[in-house]
């Protein structure tokens, strides 16, 4: 910042004396140079439109960047600024948008051309259903598995014997007093 | 140096393999000679590998680039702390820093373990014997730390920018320490298979570790997400990347454990059930590190790809066959001693949260693997990313959650349908309360709201025990209600430890539900330039291009670009700094890709995270991301409240069995040979 501003003076100073700088300065007053640009990263070029286009960004989310970050083509664009994958991809899915293509037609152009591997998520249909549907499965399968073996040993025990368990523990250790008043408030918190 | 710790790693190997075979053998024949000797074997080999490790410590800090691994991963200009921290940086330093870590835990398990479990010991001692041995194996003939170049460069490639962050300083310890402390369980449960003790002795004995080390897993867990948040650059903290789900799969069933465990202690169930949560944990945090090492899954955090996953693979195989070998052989010895009898009980709540968390293990594992499964199957590979394990996952957490706020609300054994009335009002009211008012507010994402309502949920749980508990002391011991509320935490620390655990997990979720509210923009400013950007809380924050400064730091060379904040007109804090660093060598040559350092302003409702993403035409005319995301800072809120409740739980002391004047506390717990047996009653007990 502190060389940006001494160029600025330099330049601010000379402009008086030597014509030539005059257009430059206004220019130049807004947009200066970087004192090593080269350092700075990847040039970037400007912002456009699509780029926060939330219809843009909504299939950009569900296609994978290609190169090999494992990031969806949004968030590599907008995380990796190295990677030149991502912003030709982007590049891509602008032209398909400017060819009235629908989000479901790009995401198919993708995949015919990048293969299955460039969606973020594997499309629901055939074998991929497995993907989707088997931890739920056997989550419910287990838990229903689970519940019915509950519910029948539940009607075969008998609510006198827990009554008798239940009432057990109290008493051992403690005065008749203090075993009542904590009978009491145990009593008023199990309701 | 390098020669001690290549010889230190030779004895090492040697140790390993004895420390494994006599502390078998001693535990078979119950030779004390043998026993002593397996006992010293584990401090010796804590002791070498210590040595190999400083010796690698010493090579980084002494820049001695003839050897390889120094010259990968240090560089003369890398700051001391990251000059320590590159000796987990790598593959073979990461290793050989499992392998200490492992020996000093093995060590230490040795030495604290109280001698009435004295039968374990030496099958202890074989198994974290054997463990260590493993990783010296890899770290020598697959991996080897302290291999020598033919030649001596003038300096190294110094470590990843991105690594040169202080999270990844503290995170990977975190996590190994996670990891490596399991073994220690695995091995008692181990040795309780062999001895045939497979009373609740080993599981006394495991429980400082189990919580230790899921407090580890926990802190090194968090630590990551940070690290992401901060780091890379993406305005995100969790992105089921392979490496992160492999850290998350031994959480989830150590956290299954840590509630079947009390099924255990107090109705001598889930037996069975126990040891292979344990196995299953131990075997998780192996085949997370073959993941993360073998390439078989591609991941943002691999490791250079190498034979090591090989030997992993091996290792694995290994640990499972004599695992259910043991398993299988002691099947009759591991008898419940009681069975479920209602399905409104605490008891089938842990059933039912064990079932949700090993559920969402296997669907995490599920989904990791399925790329390659799809390969098997299909021939054809695909993409399993964020879109496919939050549609998954998602409501499984949310299953979860309500189950974390009704498990306490249940009575052992049984719950009537009055002590559900009762216990259920305050909850229910209060998220219906919280489900309503948003609605209301205009809020219409269904997975945020439920999240949002179920963490009201649990907190109406939580305070309800609280109050109920610290009222219950108040009315019995007159004390008033802060110190009530102390002793009734200080005294109870397992079950009140579990609360405010329940508490961070609450906090977590809250955060998650913020994910549905992210704002982000791209813009390309001049300087003086501003763009807009809308909270999801109402106010409309103003970013402003001051420009961008750039100067040389120690290694690297630094551009920064600055904007000026204003949040509905008014100039909010400090400018916010957002910088692209160039890493160089001493000789002033880049060494890396530029990495980028977000600018982050965070307050409890929402996160500024500012990025530059480079600069138009090498001019000040900048490029940034502008994020708003809501609730970031309750997951570092969570993770600190997670992190206090597990140390509360394991502090030293208090419990139910504590004992006053040789009698037990309130007559809830009695003495049965050297075990402390919660006796079964409605509601659980609680040492008033």
């Amino acid at each position: 910042m502190s060389s940006t501003t001494r160029r600025d003076f330099l330049r601010l100073g000379l402009a008086g004396v030597v014509p030539v700088f005059r257009g430059q300065e206004s220019q130049d007053t807004a947009t200066a140079r970087l004192w090593q640009p080269e350092m700075a990263g990847r040039p970037q070029g400007r912002v456009t439109d699509y780029q926060n286009d939330p219809f843009v960004i909504g299939i950009e989310k569900r296609l994978r960047c290609t190169c090999g970050c494992n990031l969806d083509i949004h968030t590599c664009r907008t995380t990796d600024f190295t990677c030149t994958y991502s912003p030709a991809l982007h590049r891509e899915v602008v032209a398909m948008i400017e060819k009235d293509m629908s989000a479901e037609e790009i995401l198919a152009a993708f995949v015919d051309k990048y293969s299955e591997t460039a969606l973020m998520a594997p499309p629901k249909e055939g074998f991929n259903w497995a993907g989707y549907l088997v931890p739920g499965v056997v989550i419910t399968m287990v838990g229903s598995a689970l519940l019915w073996i509950l519910l029948r040993r539940q009607t075969a025990v008998s609510p006198t014997g827990v009554a008798a368990a239940v009432g057990a523990p109290f008493g051992t250790g403690l005065s008749s007093e203090d075993a009542a008043r904590l009978q009491e408030e145990l009593g008023q918190l199990d309701g | 140096m390098t020669i001690l710790g290549q010889l230190a790693l030779w004895i090492a190997l040697l140790l390993g393999a004895w420390g494994t075979v006599v502390g078998y053998v001693g535990g078979r024949r119950g030779d004390p000679e043998l026993i002593a000797s397996a006992r010293r074997t584990v401090y010796a080999l804590a002791g070498v590998v210590s040595v190999a490790t400083l010796s690698l410590v010493v090579a980084l800090l002494s820049n001695d680039f003839n050897v390889s691994y120094v010259a990968s991963y240090s560089s003369r200009n890398l700051p001391t702390a990251y000059k320590i921290s590159a000796l987990y940086g790598g593959q073979s330093g990461s290793i050989l820093f499992w392998a200490f870590v492992l020996g000093i835990f093995a060590a230490a398990a040795q030495w604290l373990t109280p001698r009435r479990y004295a039968y374990l010991m030496p099958y202890v001692a074989s198994v974290t014997s054997a463990v260590t041995l493993f990783f010296v194996v890899v770290a020598v003939y697959s991996a080897n730390p302290f291999e020598r170049l033919a030649f001596t460069p003038i300096d190294g490639n110094g470590l990843n920018p991105q690594l040169q962050n202080p999270g990844m300083v503290i995170h990977p310890p975190m996590l190994y320490l996670g990891y490596v402390s399991i073994t220690i369980p695995f091995a008692f449960a181990v040795a309780a298979l062999l001895s045939r003790r497979l009373d609740t002795g080993w599981l006394h004995a495991i429980r400082k570790w189990t919580l230790l080390s899921w407090v580890f897993l926990s802190i090194g867990i968090t630590l990551g997400m940070w690290w992401a948040y901060v780091e890379l650059g993406w305005g995100g903290y969790w992105a089921w990347d392979p490496v992160e789900n492999a850290s998350f799969l031994p959480w989830l069933t150590m956290t299954a454990f840590l509630h079947s465990v009390m099924i255990q202690e107090k109705r001598g169930m889930l037996k069975r059930w126990n040891v292979v949560l344990i196995a299953m944990s131990f075997v998780l945090s192996i085949f997370g590190t073959f993941i993360t090492r073998s390439g078989i899954i591609s991941s943002v955090h691999s490791f250079t790809q190498s034979t090591v996953g090989y030997f992993f693979l091996g290792f694995l195989v290994v640990i499972v066959l004599a695992v259910a070998w043991l398993f299988w052989s002691r099947y009759d010895l591991l008898q419940t001693e009681a069975h479920l009898e209602r399905a409104l009980s605490r008891e089938a709540s842990f059933f039912f949260n064990n079932l949700l968390l090993v559920g969402m293990a296997f669907s995490v594992l599920w989904g990791t693997l399925f790329p390659i499964i799809s390969e098997l199957v299909r021939g054809t590979q695909v993409t399993v990313g964020p879109p496919f394990f939050n549609q998954v996952n998602i409501p499984i957490g949310l299953a979860l959650l309500a189950l974390t706020g009704i498990g306490p609300l249940i009575a052992w054994r049984r719950a009537s349908p009055q002590n559900l009335r009762r216990h259920f009002l305050m909850p229910v009211g209060s998220s219906l309360l919280v489900a309503t008012t948003l609605v209301m507010m205009g809020m219409r994402d269904l997975y945020a709201t439920m999240a949002l309502a179920l963490a009201a949920f649990v907190i109406g749980t939580v305070v309800q025990e609280f109050v109920r508990g610290s009222g219950a002391r108040h009315r019995l011991h007159g004390e008033n209600y802060a110190l009530a509320f102390f002793r009734l935490t200080g005294r109870n620390r397992r079950r009140y430890g579990g609360y405010i655990v329940h508490l961070g997990i609450v906090a977590y979720f809250v955060a998650f539900s913020g994910n549905a509210f992210k704002r982000e923009v791209e813009a390309s400013l001049k300087p003086g330039e501003s763009v807009d950007l809308a909270s999801p809380f109402g106010h409309t924050y103003t970013f402003t291009h001051i420009g961008v400064s750039q100067y040389e730091a120690l290694n690297r060379f630094v551009s920064a670009a600055t904007l000026e904040v204003r949040k509905d007109g008014r100039i909010s804090g400090d400018p916010l700094t957002s910088e692209k660093r160039q890493h160089v060598d001493s000789f002033g040559r880049p060494t890396f890709e530029p990495s980028t350092e977000a600018a982050i302003r965070s307050t409890l409702r929402e996160d500024l995270y500012v990025v530059y993403a480079g600069s138009v035409n090498g001019t000040e005319e900048t490029v940034y991301r502008l994020t708003i995301n809501p609730l970031v800072a309750w997951v570092w809120i969570g993770g600190a409240i997670l992190v206090f409740g597990g140390v509360v739980t394991m502090w030293p002391g208090g419990g139910p069995g504590r004992r006053v004047g040789g009698e037990s506390v309130g007559g809830y717990a009695a003495k049965i040979g050297d075990e402390t047996v919660e006796r079964i009653e409605t509601p659980e007990p609680v040492a008033l």
